[in-house]
C-alpha cells in the first residue's frame, strides 16, 4: 500500500489504531480485527505479569538453580498427587473404563453436552462429600464445562447483557477481569472490603457497590463471590452468606458462588456452602443461585479442564448446557474421572488426607512468617495465605506496594501476588501460595523472606 | 423469575429447527438390528465410524499413551498440571505434521501459528470473536452446516449473509454470487468482515476447485476482508480431483508477502478424519500474529484436556500409523459412498457428484409433491415417519433450492446402509404405484401429519447436533 495514504480498512477501533502503529509513526492499517481481539481486557499486559516473567527467565530448582526465583504466585495443589497416582496404578486400565480398548469407540464418539451420566453423578456425589452431606446435589443440574474459567464466562453470558455489571467483593482473583468481562462486555463493580473486619462483605459495602453502579447508569445483574475466597484463603461466614442472599433477593438479581476451593478447607466444619443455606431456607429464591466448581484445585488437575455449573434455575441449566458446546470436557477425561470419583473409599480418603496436608502446609508458612514478624489473615482454606506487609511500607499507597513487591521479586527472588493485582483497596497485602512446591522449597522461601525482612529493618 | 440475558432467551442457539426434530424422533425409536429392526435409521449424523479398528489396534499396541506413561515413566503429574494455553508442544508438532500429510505435504504448517481449541465448534466461534462483532457479518456459501447459525452468531453478535449457490452449476461459488452477497449485506447495514467456506463442503461432500479458491482469494483481497477455511473434512477426500487447501493456493499465487497472507485462517479438527468428536480437539491456523495471539488467550475458555493432548500426540507422531490410516480411511469412505450412490441410483435418485465427506448431497426434487420448501418438508417427514430414515433437509442447511437432502453413510454398518437403501426402494416404488391414491387416503395422511407436528412441538425438548 502507498505510504501516507490511509487505506480504508475494516473497522479499527481507536485502541486498535494505537496498537498498530507501523514504522515512522505512520498508521499501518491492520486487517480489521474485532474490538474484543484488540482490547486489553484479557489483562495480560498488567504489571504483575512481570513477576511471572522473572520466574520464567530464572526458575528455582533445588539442584540446578538454587538461587532462582521461587514461584509463589501459582495457586496449584501439588500436595496430594501421590494419592491419585496410587489409585491410577491399581486400576486395571486407566482410561476408557472397564475393558480398555473395546469401550474406546463409544467414548470417542460421545459428545453429548449433557455429559457422561456416570461422571455427572460422580461429580455431584463428590460435591456432597466435600460438604459432608450438608447439602444435596442433583446430577441433572450439573452442567460440565472445560474448567471453571469457561463456567464463569458462560454464566456471565447467560445472566448479563453487554454493559451490565456483576458486583464482586475485593480483593478478587485477577483472572475474573478477563473471564467475566472480555468477550461478554459485562462490567465488574467492586464491593470494597478491608482488614477492619477481616475483609468480610458487609451489608453497607453491598449497598454502596450497588449504588455506585446505579450512579454510572449500569444495570447490576448479580453478585459473584468466591467461597472459600481467593486470594484471602478464608471462608465466607454463614451470616455474611445470609446477608448476601437477602441482598440479591431484595434487588432481584443473581448470586454466583464460585466454590472451586471448597475441598481445600483445612477442616470440613469451617466451610459453609451457599447450597446449605438454600436447603435451610427450603430452596426459596434458589432460582437466582448458581454454583461454580472445578477439579483444578481440590484434585490438582487443572490440565484436565473439568469445571461445572450447578444451577437451581432450570432455564439456566438448559441454556448453559447448550452453550457448553463451546467448551466441552473431553470424553476421555470424563470416563477416567467418573471411575475415580465413583470410588467412595478413594474420595473419602483423598478429601480427608488432602485437608490435613494443606493444613500442615498452612501452619508451616504461618509459623515461618510469624518468626519474620509478618502477620497473615487468619484463614482456614485455600492454597495460599493473605500476608500483611503494610508495616514494611513507608507509605500506605499502591506505588509503595508495587515498589516493595518489585524488591521481593528481584531481590528476595520470590514471585508473590501484590494485592493491587487483586483489586484490594487497602495497600500492603500480598497473596502467597504454599501448595505448589515441596516442603523443602517452602523452607527455602521462608528463609528468604526472613532475611529480606531483616534487611528492610 | 429474574430475567436472564438476551442471549439466554433468544433463539440463536438454533435448536428449534427441523434438523433437531429428526434427531429427537430418532432418539425415540432408534434402529437396532436385533432389538428394533423397524426403528429409525440415523442418517443425519456426520460421524466417521469406519476406521475405529485401526485406532483400537494402535491403542492395544501402545498402552502407555493412554496410561500417563512416557518412556515407561509416569508423567501423570506433569500432565495434570499442564494448562498452558500454548498447548503441549509435542501435540502441536504432531498435529501440524498430520495436517501437512493430509495435504500431501504441499503445505508446511508452523506449530507456533496453531491455536488449540476444544473442537472446531470452539475454533470457529473464537475466530469470529477475533474478527467480527455486532453489526458485522461473514458471508457463507449455501448450503452450509446448520450449526454455524449458532457457532458463529450466538454469543458473538455477528451475522451470516448467504452466498447463494445453485444446482445449475453444481453449487459452485461464482463471482456474481459473491458480489450479490456483499451487496445484500450492505443493504442490511452490515459491514462485511470476511467469507467463511467449508472445504471440503458440508453438506455437499465436494472439494472446492482451484478456480473457486482463486476467486475467493481475489475477492477477499479486493474487499480487504478475511477468509476462514474450515477444513475439518480435509482427511476425508477419497477421490479426484483431490483436496486443495486455501493455504496451498496462497502459496501457489505467491501471496506470502501481501496483505492476504494475514487474512487467511484455517480451522481443523480430529472429529471427522479420526472419528474422535468426544475428545474435543480443534485448531485454528493463521499467519496473522495478532489473530494467533488473541485466539490463544481466548482458548482459555476451551482448552483441550492435557490427557487427550498427550494420547493424540503419541498417536499422530507415529508416522507409520498416520500414513496407513489416512489411506485406508479414505479407501473405506470411497467404498461406502459408492454403495450409497449406487443404491440411490437404483431407485432413480441421483446425488451431486462428490469426492469427500461423510455424506452425499441427494437430489429428491422429483419426489416432492410441489417444488417448494413446504414440499420438501412434507417429503422429509414422509422419509422420517414412513421410510424411517432420519436425513437432513436442505432447507435446514439454508439451501436456496428445495428438494436436496444430506444423507450420511459412514455412521452405520454396511448392513444398515443396505437396509436403508432397501427401505427407500420400497418407498419410491410405492410412490410410483400409488400416484392414484384416493383422495380420502391423502386427507387421512395429511391430518395425521398435522397432528404429529402439533404433538412434536409440545413435546420438544432440547437436542443438539453436536456433529455436523
Amino acid at each position: 500500500m502507498a505510504v501516507g495514504i490511509e487505506k480504508p480498512s475494516v473497522g479499527l477501533s481507536r485502541v486498535a489504531i494505537s496498537e498498530t502503529h507501523g514504522e515512522n509513526g505512520i498508521e499501518k492499517p491492520s486487517v480489521g480485527l474485532s474490538r474484543v481481539a484488540i482490547s486489553e481486557t484479557h489483562g495480560e499486559n498488567s504489571p504483575y505479569f512481570a513477576g511471572w516473567k522473572a520466574y520464567d527467565e530464572n526458575p528455582y530448582d533445588e539442584i540446578m538453580n538454587p538461587s532462582g526465583v521461587i514461584q509463589m504466585g501459582l495457586a496449584e495443589n501439588q500436595v496430594s498427587f501421590d494419592l491419585i497416582e496410587e489409585y491410577l496404578r491399581q486400576l486395571p486400565e486407566t482410561s476408557f473404563g472397564g475393558d480398555h480398548v473395546s469401550n474406546f469407540r463409544e467414548n470417542a464418539l460421545f459428545q453429548d453436552y449433557h455429559g457422561l451420566p456416570s461422571f455427572r453423578k460422580a461429580l455431584a456425589t463428590f460435591m456432597e462429600q466435600i460438604r459432608e452431606g450438608k447439602a444435596k446435589f442433583d446430577p441433572a443440574r450439573v452442567v460440565l464445562t472445560a474448567g471453571a474459567t469457561a463456567a464463569n464466562e458462560l454464566l456471565t453470558f447467560i445472566l448479563a447483557d453487554p454493559g451490565d455489571a456483576l458486583l464482586i467483593p475485593t480483593p478478587y482473583y485477577p483472572g475474573f477481569d478477563r473471564d467475566l468481562r472480555w468477550r461478554t462486555g459485562v462490567e465488574i463493580v467492586p464491593i470494597h472490603c478491608n482488614s477492619s473486619n477481616n475483609f468480610q462483605v458487609t451489608r453497607q459495602a453491598l449497598e454502596e457497590a450497588y449504588n455506585s453502579a446505579k450512579a454510572m447508569n449500569v444495570r447490576v445483574r448479580g453478585v459473584l463471590i468466591t467461597n472459600p475466597s481467593n486470594p484471602l484463603g478464608a471462608t465466607v461466614q454463614r451470616q455474611v452468606l445470609e446477608d448476601i442472599l437477602d441482598f440479591v433477593t431484595k434487588k432481584n438479581i443473581h448470586l454466583v458462588s464460585d466454590e472451586i476451593y471448597s475441598g481445600s478447607t483445612f477442616s470440613s466444619s469451617d466451610f459453609v456452602s451457599v447450597a446449605e443455606i438454600l436447603e435451610a431456607r427450603d430452596y426459596k429464591e434458589a432460582e437466582r443461585v448458581h454454583i461454580v466448581y472445578s477439579l483444578s484445585k481440590d484434585l490438582g488437575l487443572p490440565g484436565f479442564r473439568v469445571g461445572t455449573i450447578y444451577s437451581y434455575n432450570d432455564k439456566v441449566v438448559t441454556t448453559a448446557r447448550r452453550m457448553s458446546s463451546f467448551s466441552l470436557v473431553s470424553s476421555q477425561t470424563q470416563q477416567l474421572l467418573a471411575t475415580m470419583l465413583s470410588d467412595k473409599k478413594f474420595t473419602e480418603n483423598y478429601v480427608r488426607t488432602n485437608r490435613e496436608r494443606l493444613r500442615k502446609r498452612y501452619d508451616m508458612i504461618i509459623e515461618g512468617l510469624k518468626k519474620a514478624g509478618i502477620q497473615c489473615l487468619k484463614g482456614k482454606a485455600g492454597l495460599f495465605c493473605w500476608m500483611n506487609l503494610g508495616p514494611f511500607m513507608d507509605k500506605p499507597t499502591k506505588e509503595s506496594e508495587l515498589a516493595l513487591w518489585s524488591l521481593i521479586v528481584h531481590e528476595a527472588k520470590l514471585n508473590i501476588s501484590p494485592g493491587c493485582s487483586c483489586h484490594c483497596s487497602e495497600p500492603g497485602w500480598f497473596r502467597v501460595c504454599f501448595a505448589n512446591m515441596s516442603e523443602q522449597t517452602l523452607e527455602v522461601a521462608l528463609k528468604r523472606i526472613h532475611d529480606f525482612v531483616n534487611k528492610q529493618r | 423469575m429474574r430475567p436472564l440475558s438476551r442471549k439466554a432467551t433468544c433463539n440463536s442457539h438454533g435448536q428449534d429447527s427441523s434438523y433437531f426434530l429428526g434427531w429427537q424422533e430418532y432418539e425415540k425409536r432408534p434402529y437396532d438390528a436385533v432389538r428394533n429392526p423397524t426403528g429409525i435409521i440415523q442418517m443425519g449424523l456426520a460421524e466417521n465410524q469406519l476406521s475405529f479398528d485401526l485406532l483400537e489396534s494402535w491403542l492395544a499396541a501402545n498402552p502407555d499413551a493412554a496410561s500417563f506413561k512416557g518412556n515407561g515413566e509416569s508423567i501423570f503429574r506433569e500432565l495434570a498440571l499442564f494448562q498452558d494455553y500454548h498447548g503441549l508442544p509435542a501435540f502441536k508438532k504432531a498435529l501440524t505434521e498430520f495436517m501437512s500429510e493430509i495435504r500431501r505435504n504441499k503445505v508446511n504448517f508452523d506449530p507456533t501459528n496453531l491455536v488449540l481449541t476444544a473442537g472446531a465448534t470452539s475454533a470457529n466461534e473464537t475466530l469470529i470473536f477475533c474478527l467480527a462483532e455486532e453489526g458485522e457479518a461473514f458471508l457463507l456459501p449455501t448450503p452450509y452446516y446448520p450449526g454455524f447459525d449458532r457457532d458463529l452468531k450466538w454469543r458473538t453478535g455477528a451475522e451470516i449473509v448467504p452466498i447463494e449457490c445453485h444446482s445449475s452449476n453444481g453449487f459452485k461459488i461464482t463471482q456474481a454470487a459473491l458480489d450479490d452477497a456483499y451487496e445484500a449485506a450492505q443493504k442490511r447495514n452490515l459491514r462485511v468482515k470476511g467469507v467463511l467456506i467449508t472445504n471440503p463442503s458440508n453438506p455437499l461432500g465436494t472439494t472446492l476447485t482451484r478456480e473457486e479458491l482463486n476467486l475467493l482469494l481475489n475477492f477477499v483481497n479486493a474487499k480487504d476482508i478475511h477468509l476462514i477455511s474450515d477444513e475439518i473434512y480435509s482427511g476425508t477426500v477419497f477421490n479426484s480431483p483431490g483436496f486443495i487447501s486455501v493455504m496451498e493456493v496462497v502459496r501457489d499465487l505467491k501471496l506470502e508477502n501481501t496483505d492476504v497472507w494475514n487474512q487467511v485462517h484455517i480451522v481443523y479438527s480430529l472429529s471427522k478424519d479420526l472419528g474422535l468428536p468426544g475428545f474435543r480437539v480443534g485448531a485454528i491456523y493463521s499467519n496473522n500474529d495478532a489473530v494467533v495471539s488473541a485466539a490463544t488467550k481466548m482458548s482459555s475458555f476451551g482448552l483441550i484436556s492435557s490427557q487427550t493432548q498427550y494420547l493424540l500426540s503419541a498417536l499422530l507422531s507415529d508416522k507409520n500409523f498416520t500414513k496407513n490410516y489416512i489411506k485406508e480411511n479414505q479407501r473405506r469412505l470411497r467404498r461406502r459412498q459408492e454403495m450409497l450412490v449406487n443404491g440411490l441410483r437404483n431407485v432413480g435418485i441421483e446425488c451431486l457428484q462428490s469426492n469427500a465427506g461423510l455424506f452425499c448431497w441427494v437430489d429428491m426434487r422429483h419426489l416432492m409433491s410441489s417444488n417448494t420448501f413446504e414440499g420438501e418438508m412434507e417429503l422429509w417427514k414422509k422419509i422420517l415417519y414412513d421410510v424411517r430414515l432420519n436425513i437432513s433437509a436442505g432447507g435446514s442447511c439454508h439451501c436456496s433450492e428445495p428438494g436436496w437432502f444430506r444423507v450420511c453413510f459412514s455412521n452405520m454398518t454396511e448392513d444398515t446402509l443396505n437396509l436403508s437403501m432397501q427401505r427407500l426402494k420400497n418407498f419410491v416404488n410405492s410412490m410410483n404405484s400409488s400416484s392414484s391414491q384416493s383422495h380420502h387416503q391423502r386427507m387421512k395422511n395429511s391430518r395425521r401429519r398435522s397432528l404429529t407436528k402439533w404433538v412434536l412441538r409440545l413435546s420438544f425438548s432440547d437436542r443438539e447436533p453436536e456433529e455436523r
